[in-house]
């Protein structure tokens, strides 16, 4: 057995009296992919910034190729041949490919940049990832987020990384992105290259990983083959029992029409209609870029509406800001919470009555919106100690949680979800459908954008597929399939 | 349970820092200077302090809105030009206060009008109004000074309460009273601190931007005409060059109380603090016989020191 790239022991990491790490342990051999799993806040990006030198650990030794080494910053990790691909990429939009691969060791002489040496070299680099089509001299935001990525990782191997740590890195991409990426990272691993593959995708663990590794609540679980390894055992590993079911089963309660669509057209979106009756869950199903958001930032004020009606409750509606689509009734989970759902330096109580903060004549009452968020956090099960906690703090499921305690505040008639479950782990997920059934069964209208098939197919009663902005399909979600879905996404018929 | 909170203490902590530094600096001047510790000089100090005071905070929630106000020093000017300038002909003093005000609020406005609506940036919009105002204030007055005859209106500024304290000191303490309530205890408190915290979210969950905008932007034009009015009542005199670098006095103040630049977090007592610590420090200086030249250079290194400690945080 080849020596370990990394070998991290007992590592010990507090924030002040919040333990984080309680002696997490993870080794890497050269050559494999390893997956790095626990649920959100169970210490998986601590560990990782500890590895990368963001953090220093309070205790624990670490080694690289069987040598005690000292991390202490991001410099030392690169010397170390240790390299991130985050899940927000670090690329400079408005510069080049090659200008990217470049940032911060530019080639030059006597401080004049040598483009040409520059240009040749990244040609290489690009062809390390298989995109040597690619012109060095494009701008980074001409490039799809696939190929972003690509030059990410085309930066690391150019500075001779051995191991190659991504965060969630298939959560933007599409089908054909992601078998691109996984083609390279096999090929990296032939390679002898360490993958850490941090990843919420089940399958793709499956299909990818040699290792896994589980954390929970900061500790060490174990490290499993994934052969012979069952689905279950590692969601048992994860969230310490078994998950009832993945999809909580509701019993359809339907009522009448609530939202009328008809031919609605603007921007990317064209021609959409159809009804979202009370209490039932729409789901909005479509490839990356196929005008579900758009779709959703139309009904909720946030783009101009061409043509079209919208008829919520019998009495048209045309919102032009989100103030007036949440007076008619609309709510909006938007699918980035960091970036729109929430404020991170604000306590839960406040991010939670942003809508509408509980007032008489512009005076904030604070008892009573300390019930009613005290009311929220019970109702939504949102673990924290305190409310007066700013909502950096809490894990991605919890915050998740908080963005739709916001809505559920003002009982919204329809509400929209963007990608309800994103970036939420496992039990956080089950927890989320189980509030998304209840909300249907107390007759809220839920129209559900969802980029996860089965979430889709056993989440909604119908099903609206969209591809290139226009409605290809609207089918009953008893009879749908995933190949009914992705043939009428593509633009199948 | 007698467990200690820290995630509220831990900030508690960091933002005591300022006042921390104002009862050093002020343990230091009482020991060094025999002269510092007495009422009257006390007194003149927070006289002093207060139209920067004014100013600052208003300025407070325009940096926590994520915003930044650089005309409030030429409004204070233009302000309290009219002012005087409406007594000067004829008019009553109520009047001509209310006008002088009510310009604050409306220029104050414009500027909020042009963050929002004209998306421009709040630096570059403020500094274009500061410009135009300044200009403005000169053309008024002519560049002569407008004398103040109204020896009712004289008290506003020269007066006092209970035969002690100077009369702009206790407008200081009541607008402090007022913004700190507004800021705390109601939804357009809160809707500041959002904006500054995240725009896109706030936006998101209704918050309608540009008349919240227009109000943050049109108090600290309000408060600028406080202190315009205050002042010119104080020096029995408008003049066109009245205010200048004010400005940078009021941000001064809001950033060493600790609150951050990026907007979304901060308190208005710890605005109070920065003042006086601003204000202290130039008076010590004065008391022990530094030359106003070194005087800059001290309080350069103060402002730098505090955000510097800041940073560490």
């Amino acid at each position: 057995m080849a020596a370990p790239l990394i070998r991290m022991h007992d590592i010990h990491k507090a924030f002040g009296p919040v333990k984080v790490l309680e002696g997490v342990d993870f080794e890497l051999l050269p050559g494999e992919v390893h997956a790095l799993m626990g649920e959100n806040g169970a210490g998986k990006s601590t560990l990782m910034k500890i590895l990368t030198g963001i953090y220093a650990p309070d205790s624990g030794d670490i080694q690289v190729d069987g040598k005690a080494a000292s991390i202490a910053s991001p410099a030392d990790a690169e010397k170390h041949g240790i390299a991130i691909i985050h899940q927000e990429l670090n690329l400079i939009p408005s510069l080049s490919i090659a200008d990217n691969l470049f940032l911060g060791r530019e080639v030059h002489r006597f401080g004049l940049l040598d483009r040409k040496a520059m240009a040749t070299r990244a040609k290489e680099w690009l062809a390390r990832v298989g995109m040597e089509k690619l012109d060095p001299g494009t701008l980074v935001e001409r490039l799809s987020v696939g190929r972003q990525q690509m030059v990410e990782i085309a930066r690391a191997l150019g500075q001779n990384a051995r191991v190659l740590i991504m965060d969630e890195p298939t959560a933007a991409l599409t089908e054909s992105e992601t078998a691109t990426l996984f083609q390279l990272i096999r090929e990296l691993r032939g390679q002898g290259t360490g993958i850490v593959y941090v990843s919420h995708r089940m399958e793709e663990i499956f299909a990818l990983c040699d290792r896994i590794s589980v954390l929970r609540d900061g500790q060490f679980v174990g490290t499993r083959d994934v052969p012979g390894l069952a689905f279950d055992e590692v969601v048992k590993m994860m969230v310490g029992r078994t998950l009832d079911a993945r999809f909580p089963t509701r019993t359809p309660n339907i009522g009448s029409v609530r939202l009328k669509v008809e031919h609605v057209t603007g921007g990317m979106v064209k021609d959409v209609s159809f009804d979202l009756h009370a209490g039932e869950v729409l789901g909005v199903a479509g490839l990356l870029g196929a005008g579900r958001t758009e779709l959703a930032r139309l009904l909720f004020g946030l783009d101009k509406i061409d043509s079209g009606t919208v008829t919520l409750e019998g009495s048209v509606v045309t919102p032009t800001s989100p103030n007036e689509a949440i007076h008619a009734g609309f709510g909006f989970v938007t699918e980035d919470r960091k970036a729109q759902g929430l404020v991170l330096d604000l306590s839960l109580r406040e991010n939670v009555s942003l809508p509408r903060v509980p007032a008489r004549a512009g005076l904030v009452d604070r008892p009573a919106e300390k019930k009613q968020t005290r009311g929220l956090i019970d109702a939504l099960k949102i673990r924290t100690r305190d409310m007066e906690l700013d909502v950096r703090a809490l894990s991605g499921g919890n915050q998740q949680k908080v963005v739709l305690a916001k809505w559920l505040a003002l009982k919204p008639r329809v509400l929209i979800l963007d990608e309800p479950t994103r970036g939420v782990d496992v039990g956080g997920k089950a927890e989320i459908y189980h509030i998304i059934n209840q909300l249907a069964e107390q007759g809220v209208a839920i129209l559900m954008i969802s980029s996860e098939l089965p979430e889709v197919l056993a989440m909604s009663d119908r099903i609206l597929v969209m591809h290139e902005g226009r409605v290809t399909a609207l089918l009953d979600a008893h009879g749908a399939t995933q190949e009914t879905v992705m043939t009428a996404a593509t633009g199948g018929k | 349970m007698t467990q200690v909170n820290w995630s509220r203490v831990a900030p508690l902590l960091q933002r005591l820092g300022s006042v921390i530094g104002l009862l050093l600096l002020f343990i230091v001047l009482s020991v060094m200077s025999p002269d510092f510790l007495t009422t009257g000089n006390l007194l003149s100090v927070l006289r002093q302090v207060s139209i920067n005071a004014l100013i600052a905070f208003g300025m407070t929630f325009v940096i926590l809105a994520g915003g930044i106000d650089l005309s409030v020093g030429a409004i204070l000017a233009l302000t309290g030009a009219v002012t005087a300038g409406l007594m000067a002909a004829g008019h009553g003093m109520l009047l001509s206060m209310g006008a002088g005000l009510g310009l604050g609020l409306v220029l104050g406005m414009v500027n909020g009008a042009l963050v929002s609506w004209g998306k421009v940036a709040p630096f570059i919009a403020t500094l274009g109004t500061m410009t135009l105002l300044r200009g403005l204030t000169l053309v008024y007055t002519q560049g002569t000074p407008i004398p103040v005859t109204d020896t009712g209106f004289a008290l506003l500024g020269g007066g006092y309460l209970a035969h002690l304290i100077p009369l702009p000191v206790v407008w200081m303490f009541v607008v402090f009273a007022v913004c700190g309530f507004l800021l705390r205890g109601t939804v357009f408190g809160r809707h500041v601190v959002a904006i500054g915290g995240n725009e896109e979210a706030a936006r998101l969950s209704g918050v309608r931007l540009p008349p919240m905008k227009l109000a943050i932007y049109g108090l600290s034009g309000l408060l600028s005409a406080v202190a315009g009015v205050v002042l010119t009542s104080r020096l029995y005199s408008a003049q066109a060059t009245a205010g200048a670098g004010y400005e940078l006095d009021a941000i001064a103040s809001v950033v060493l109380g600790g609150t951050s630049l990026a907007g979304g977090r901060g308190w208005l007592f710890g605005t109070l603090v920065g003042a006086l610590l601003i204000g202290f420090l130039n008076n010590g200086l004065n008391l022990l016989g530094v030359s106003s030249f070194y005087q800059q250079v001290v309080k350069g290194i103060v402002i730098l020191i505090a955000v510097l400690l800041d940073r560490r945080q």
